[in-house]
């Protein structure tokens, strides 16, 4: 028998996806295998590519809207809230007090949502099967809060240029104070679960090194960005909305690892549950929107407003020649740049540790594909 | 540093480049036969030290099409956007940023995929999104004629 370093192998290529369950949608990876180490990994992206950007140049501004919670549909309220603001800041009008804390604390909410969908999904990408349940069960919860406010649960729709589409719903604070009251008992049980885990934490812990040079060479934002210590969190640095009312803490970490990745989303959680806190008794009173022209028309020129989704920076670019269409709507979406990074973090390590970063990644395919 | 220092710091490196403040960052339209050394400056000088390009899009003009950079540096947390226009639209060129901030790899590729923006020394310049064979839907002439619908 022959011994086993004096084996000789070969690289061989392998389609994984666009039908993965562990790509989260359709994504086709083109990884270059040698044994079970993965030497490269190729993204091959567009299977849901949708135009967004063309279809920009065809609508006016309200319309724009409706079109950007199909892109990151975990992140629905925060796209709106993006081109919101960049038409806003466009036209120079400051909508109510009470506008900003809603969209606020509808931002967070969804943050949280997302989360709790990554958390279950990437426990079930390592085979634990418990924690899917218990996320899709609470995230339905915040679901139904949006549902009763807006009517819609996930693409919400809600924020539109100039204020909300409704006012919230009478049991609207109530509800969320009975969420986050509920969420802050559940939370250190199903950090716990997972965290607390043997097998997790060995396919965890010092896998997939991403440093802070290359995170920030590579535009990796987001709780992906900040496991590497990259400071990038926009809530914090370019504060919009409600966010310079409130205190909160940009949650970092400077490992790097997948581990990390995941620490800095539970830490994002609470963080999130803190800020709702803040706001959710004190939301002004007031108008819940300002009155806008039918038909806007952004003065000549070009506007760019960066938000933070749940998945990292979106930054909203529109070039305007002052018709009631944009010239020119580009969507910088955080999945896109954070995938880029994808073949760097994961080169070297075993196939079953790239399931495990692109887990970490929290990938939202139709954010990547517009 | 300030945006007036970046000014004449842009401007000593490209004293062909147009600075101006715009809207909400400075921005800088330089030629393109520059584009890389200018790029590489910025992002090596201490001062300076752009390394975060956050975003990097196209934008088709009727006479060229220009290419945004969007940069930030993180310790300094000062933004600038250099602008590049092709020369023309027919098979336009630039130079690649890739090898000087490597998530422009994939927006290269987005802004080729999009409008024919071939970008000269890319490692991997092949369409991302769509296939082969299709032309460069974001052109304002494109017109998808098996989706025109006539009334």
């Amino acid at each position: 028998m022959a011994e086993p370093d004096k084996i000789k192998t070969e690289e061989f290529l392998i389609n994984m996806g666009p039908q993965h369950p562990s790509t989260h949608g359709v994504l086709r990876l083109l990884v270059t295998l040698q044994g079970e180490v993965v030497r490269n990994v190729e993204p091959h992206i567009g299977y849901i590519h949708s135009g967004i950007e063309k279809m920009c140049e065809a609508l006016g501004y309200h319309q724009i809207v409706h079109l950007t919670d199909r892109m990151d549909y975990l992140s629905a309220h925060m796209n709106n809230e993006a081109v919101c603001l960049c038409v806003e800041n466009a036209l120079g009008v400051e909508v109510p007090d009470r506008v900003k804390y809603i969209r606020t604390i509808f931002s967070e909410l969804q943050r949280l949502a997302s989360h709790e969908l990554w958390w279950c999904v990437m426990g079930m990408d390592m085979g634990a099967l418990t924690t899917f349940f218990y996320g899709l069960r609470d995230r339905e919860k915040i679901l139904d809060i949006f549902e009763e406010t807006c009517g819609a649960r996930m693409t919400l729709n809600y924020s539109v240029p100039g204020g909300v589409m409704f006012d919230i719903h009478p049991n609207f604070r109530k509800r969320v104070k009975d969420f986050i009251k509920y969420f802050r008992k559940k939370l250190p049980e199903y950090d716990q679960l997972l965290t607390g885990n043997v097998i997790f934490q060995e396919r965890t812990k010092g896998i997939g090194l991403l440093s802070l040079e290359d995170a920030i060479a590579y535009g990796v934002t987001g709780p992906s960005g900040r496991a590497s210590g990259f400071a990038c969190d926009v809530r914090k640095h370019h504060p919009y909305s409600a966010y310079p009312f409130v205190q909160f803490n940009e949650a970092l970490d400077t490992a790097g690892d997948t581990f990390a990745r995941y620490r800095v989303r539970i830490t994002e959680m609470w963080e999130s549950m803190s800020v709702i806190e803040q706001l959710i008794d004190n939301i002004p009173e007031g108008d819940y929107a300002v009155k806008m022209k039918g038909v806007i028309k952004l003065p000549e020129g070009e506007y760019y407003q960066r938000v933070e989704t749940a998945r990292g920076e979106l930054g909203v670019m529109i070039v305007s020649d002052g018709k009631k269409n944009p010239y020119r709507v580009k969507f910088r979406s955080p999945g896109f740049s954070n995938l880029s990074a994808l073949n760097h973090i994961t080169k070297g390590w075993k196939i079953a540790d790239l399931v495990a970063i692109m887990s970490t990644l929290d990938l939202v395919i139709p954010d990547i594909d517009r | 540093m300030t945006n007036e220092e970046l000014k004449t710091r842009i401007l000593e490196l490209a004293p062909d480049a147009m600075v101006t403040d715009g809207k909400q960052y400075l921005e800088a339209v330089i030629p393109a036969g520059v584009l890389h050394r200018v790029a590489t400056a910025l992002r090596d000088d201490p001062d300076t030290a752009f390394d975060y390009l956050f975003c990097l899009s196209g934008v088709d003009f009727p006479e060229y099409i220009m290419v945004y950079y969007h940069l930030e540096s993180y310790r300094h947390k000062h933004v600038v956007v250099l602008k590049v226009k092709t020369d023309g639209r027919d098979k336009p060129k630039l130079d690649t940023v890739a090898d000087i901030w490597p998530t422009a790899g994939f927006h290269e590729r987005e802004v080729y995929d999009m409008f024919g923006v071939t970008f000269n020394g890319h490692p991997d310049m092949r369409r991302l999104i769509l296939d082969e064979g299709w032309k460069y839907p974001l052109l304002k002439d494109y017109a998808d004629e098996s989706r025109i619908v006539e009334r």
